[in-house]
């Protein structure tokens, strides 16, 4: 008998109890829908932060500012700016591990051009910032040093802003585009670098601060809200942290045992710490599911036995026509292999139809790879053997006379 | 050389079971051949050792002592997966109670054994519609057991029996469960099958049924009492009782 035989068998065997063969199916659709699903989410979480981490650039770190004491109240992280334009200064000219560095103010305001408009960040730095990020031009140019000085009107947009108000053949370069009702000349448009950063307008840190962003209470001439500062190699990036965290100390006249007034942080180590915690509870969740598989194996294993106690008769019969035991083995085997297989593609589909509902719903990314289906779909043949090999073993090692005595 | 040799010897058979720490002799020190294109009646009460006897000659079952030889091969050199080849090739089964597939039609159930043979679906089924044809069921080809009645149940299953063309068709009480007018058509059915050279083996305890077949070998407490050949076309034997 061949293989293929043997799944003609199984299939007949199966077709003739159809809710018995549905219901046994379905501890391994549930456990492959939800070990598709986990992987999807996990994975498209993971691709999510690695496009974050990729966006930032490599070697970056970035100061924010800390908790601060205003007469003996503690007030929230970052409520008070406590970095400033010199402090950019201070760490590029002090710091010779450091490469370029950059300060920048944000707020979001609409973009208008012609008709169109937009809400999106605004921006306001040097062009340090895209030295830092390793972030190139798709056409056009940086800010020119007179730009930055002397408050020129200009933008660079980001490539969403740039889709959304230009039309595809248009080229934004030397166009008008208003800001709160300042006319900017839009003198570069930047390469993509992922969804979530690309939605962004800079413009000079001196034209934010004068033009849009300097009347708010918190903003004086000289502050920053936040420092990014590229280090020359991977290995200095500890001990340029270390260098700039006593340089601000200093400069911030911060007294010894007082806490700092900012926080200098790694974001990518701390993406990458975030990664790998992801992968842990997607790992767990896996496991959890593979629980769930184990389950349906065990059903699986289940109504086999009691598929082989019902049908000794048939058992008998085929041995005595010459079916070899082999032969009985592998027909109880495939029996079993088909129920986990066809569980397997149900819950193929059903994880992919999830885990796309999910992501429609939630609005998080999933990603669903081959290679999860593929290892659902190994487990769940591994399944099939594991639990279909002892009733299908059973079945075969019948004594045959014996079996044909059986009512 | 083979042709030479009987299809069948046993020679000084014995089989002995074990239940419940008991030794229990089924069939006893038994000896006699099997020609081809022989009909032969073994008879004898029930616990007499018949059915044993046919496990033994189907290759479901073999000797504690002595041998069997089919032809001339010794069944006891043979693997467990030889002798289930055999029986798909060479021994055609008909049981009492027909043990047909409930859940297959005729035409599968007729087929089956020539899965075991590695025949393609197509030529299964192609030589399953002759066998049915042969024993005038081939109307009733995709009909499901449930639905025939005893006597052609019965019909299907000695066309299943005969698909593989065997040397032996063993048929154990073929008629035990039928009406006797059904009875008489299944045994005439098989007494033409003999008269076109089939060998057949047939298990019963119904002298009327015996006396239609030329050889009876009577067993009594799993010995031979009795083999007696009717016609004197064939040459006497006899074994002392």
């Amino acid at each position: 008998m061949t293989m293929l035989q043997g799944f003609q068998i199984a299939l007949h065997a199966l077709r003739l109890n159809p809710l018995r063969s549905i219901l046994t199916m379905l501890g391994i659709v549930i456990g492959v829908a939800s070990i598709v699903t986990v992987f999807a989410i996990g994975s498209g979480a993971q691709l999510r932060l690695q496009e974050q981490i990729r966006s930032i650039g490599a070697n970056v770190l970035m100061i924010n500012p800390g908790a601060v004491y205003q007469g003996g109240v503690r007030l929230k992280e970052g409520s008070k700016l406590t970095m400033t334009e010199s402090d950019v200064q201070a760490i590029l000219e002090q710091i010779p591990e450091i490469q370029a560095a950059a300060g920048s103010i944000a707020g979001t305001a609409q973009v208008i051009h012609e008709s169109k408009n937009w809400n999106t960040t605004i921006n306001g730095t040097t062009t340090g910032h895209f030295m830092v990020r390793d972030w190139q031009l798709a056409t056009g140019r940086y800010f020119s040093g007179a730009e930055e000085a002397g408050a020129g009107k200009v933008v660079i947009l980001g490539s969403t802003v740039a889709r959304e108000l230009f039309a595809p053949g248009d080229d934004p370069i030397g166009a008008q585009i208003r800001i709160m009702k300042v006319p900017l000349e839009v003198v570069g448009v930047l390469d993509r670098k992922g969804p979530a950063q690309d939605d962004v307008a800079f413009v000079p840190l001196t034209t934010a601060k004068l033009r849009f962003l300097g009347s708010a209470s918190n903003i004086n001439r000289d502050s920053v809200a936040y420092i990014i500062a590229k280090v020359a190699a991977d290995g200095q990036m500890a001990g340029a942290r270390t260098e700039i965290e006593n340089l601000l100390r200093q400069r911030h006249r911060i007294p010894a045992g007082q806490e700092d007034d900012f926080k200098v942080q790694d974001p990518a180590a701390a993406m990458e710490a975030q990664q790998g915690a992801i992968r842990t509870v997607a790992l767990l969740l896996v496991a959890i599911a593979s629980v769930s598989l184990l389950v349906g194996g065990i059903s699986i294993m289940n109504v086999m036995i009691v598929s082989v106690t019902e049908r000794t008769r048939e058992i008998g019969i085929r041995r005595a026509l010459g079916g070899r035991m082999r032969d009985i083995r592998l027909q109880f085997l495939c029996e079993a292999l088909v129920l986990c297989l066809l569980g397997g593609a149900i819950g193929v589909g059903a994880g992919v139809t999830l885990s796309m509902t999910v992501a429609r719903m939630a609005g998080w990314i999933t990603s669903i790879d081959g290679q999860a289906i593929g290892l659902a779909l190994a487990f769940s043949i591994a399944t099939g053997l594991i639990f279909g090999f002892y009733p299908a073993h059973k079945a075969s090692k019948l004594s045959p006379i014996e079996a044909l005595k059986t009512e | 050389m083979t042709a030479l040799r009987p299809l069948i010897s046993l020679q000084s058979v014995s089989r002995t079971y074990r239940a419940d720490g008991v030794a229990v002799a089924a069939v006893r020190n038994v000896s006699f051949d099997i020609e081809r294109g022989e009909i032969v009646a073994v008879m004898g009460p029930s616990g007499s050792g018949k059915s044993t006897l046919m496990n033994m000659i189907g290759l479901l079952d073999l000797p504690s002592e002595g041998a069997l030889y089919l032809e001339g091969a010794d069944v006891a050199d043979l693997s467990e997966d030889r002798r289930s080849s055999l029986r798909a090739r060479s021994i055609g089964f008909v049981f009492q109670s027909y043990n047909l597939l409930a859940r297959h039609n005729a035409i599968e159930n007729v087929a089956l054994p020539l899965v075991y043979c590695g025949i393609s679906r197509k030529e299964r089924l192609a030589r399953a519609e002759q066998s049915l044809e042969a024993v005038g069921m081939v109307h009733r080809a995709h009909h499901f057991p449930r639905q025939l009645s005893g006597g052609e149940q019965q019909r299907v299953a000695i066309a299943r029996a005969l698909i593989a063309s065997p040397l032996i068709v063993l048929a154990d009480e073929p008629t035990g469960a039928l009406d006797s007018r059904t009875g008489a058509e299944i045994l005439a059915l098989f007494a033409a099958l003999n008269r076109t050279g089939q060998t057949i083996v047939m298990i019963t305890h119904d002298p009327g049924i015996a006396t239609q077949c030329r050889r009876t070998i009577r067993l009594h407490d799993g010995e031979l009492v009795a083999d007696e050949t009717l016609a004197p076309i064939l040459p006497k034997r006899s074994a002392a009782p």
